[in-house]
């Protein structure tokens, strides 16, 4: 079996859409899910021509979910420094306050909080999550597990 | 923990992703991320369904065509880029809307011809010199592509017109004048030159 063309981009979105949307509610909150969605879907369809299906598409667009997690992570976390980025608009708008673990998940460090929710809400295996992560399998599990367990000092 | 996390189903996240996707297409239509543009048009033959690259109109597929086999063929030949877009589509609509109204005899579009092979092209090009209101015979456009003795192969490849209605193959008919055969079905081929007046062979040539 080679690698071949992708399918039509209409296909692809309507596969993998509900996972990235569902994917992007925890990893960056209710509030800014939609444009993290439309940015991650933009940079797909930007890379989409050159892109081979290697039947692992699900892990290619969950890849650039998880990067532009944690790009919209570092931006919002460092809100008062001058970046040459426009400001994030939404960064000032207040996330609806569900419940503790929300807010403790929402204040993990961006790498945790990503590792997390591929891990306990994408049921994502290590080697893909440190594949997203840019990192080693050990630093991933790493990851979650430093991630857990500020999570359960929070909540208690 | 893992429970706790689930704080969106997949029904709601499908929900909520497929009104996200309406922005989404809008922003890749003006990022100019769109190759190939499709949409859907209600029609007096029934449904539409259109395809528009930045060359012009590649594709016109009546209802009961496999839209899915259609798009696999357009990431293959155009582009992957296939997104659903009302502006990409919007002309086309607008002149087909025009014909079926009466008020259009002629089209004015850009055509992409890469869905056809040459030998489709070249018939299909001597088939667009056939005017609204006239018919012509497949052994005369057999004769204009000068292969007279390919009358056959002439109707096999209009039976492959990947723009019909625009690519007037409906014009084309047997020498005895009867309609014979049509992709989309004689019904139609019926109503499209009635629409334009039902035009004969012997009144025209």
């Amino acid at each position: 079996m080679g690698t071949r063309t992708p399918p039509p981009f209409e296909r692809f979105l309507s596969e993998h859409g509900a996972t990235v949307m569902r994917f992007l509610v925890v990893a960056v909150g209710s509030a800014h899910a939609d444009d993290v969605y439309q940015e991650t879907f933009l940079s797909a369809l930007r890379a989409y021509p050159k892109v081979r299906d290697d039947g692992r598409l699900d892990r290619w667009i969950l890849r650039i979910a998880s990067r532009t997690a944690i790009d919209h992570h570092r931006r919002v976390a460092k809100g008062p420094t001058p970046t040459p980025m426009p400001p994030d608009r939404a960064v000032h708008d207040p996330e609806p306050l569900d419940d503790g673990l929300r807010d403790a998940v929402a204040a993990l460090p961006a790498k945790q909080r990503i590792a997390v929710v591929l891990r306990h809400v994408m049921d994502r295996p290590y080697d893909e999550i440190a594949e997203v992560l840019g990192s080693t399998e050990v630093a991933a599990r790493a990851n979650v597990s430093a991630g857990l367990k500020s999570l359960r000092e929070r909540v208690g | 923990m893992s429970n706790e996390l689930h704080t969106i189903s997949i029904e709601e996240a499908q929900a909520r992703a497929e009104r996200a996707d309406t922005a989404l297409r809008e922003a890749a239509e003006a990022a100019g991320l769109v190759d190939v543009g499709i949409g859907t048009m209600p029609s007096p033959v029934g449904e539409l369904y259109l395809a528009v690259t930045r060359k012009g109109l590649a594709c016109i597929a009546f209802e009961e065509q496999d839209r899915d086999g259609l798009e696999r063929r357009f990431a293959q030949e155009l582009s992957p880029r296939v997104v659903a877009s009302a502006r990409a589509t919007d002309a086309v609509r607008r002149q087909l809307d025009e014909y079926f109204g009466g008020a259009r005899h002629a089209f004015e579009l850009d055509l992409d011809r890469r869905l056809m092979s040459p030998f489709v092209e070249k018939v299909l090009g001597a088939t667009a010199a056939v005017p609204f209101g006239e018919v012509s015979s497949y052994g005369a456009v057999a004769s204009r592509i000068r292969r007279p003795n390919a009358a056959r192969a002439v109707g096999a490849a209009l039976g492959t017109n990947p723009i019909p209605i625009v690519v007037p193959c409906h014009r084309i008919v047997g020498a005895n004048g009867k309609l014979t055969g049509y992709a989309g079905g004689l019904d139609r081929k019926e109503f499209l030159l009635h629409l334009e007046g039902d035009p004969t062979l012997f009144a025209t040539s």
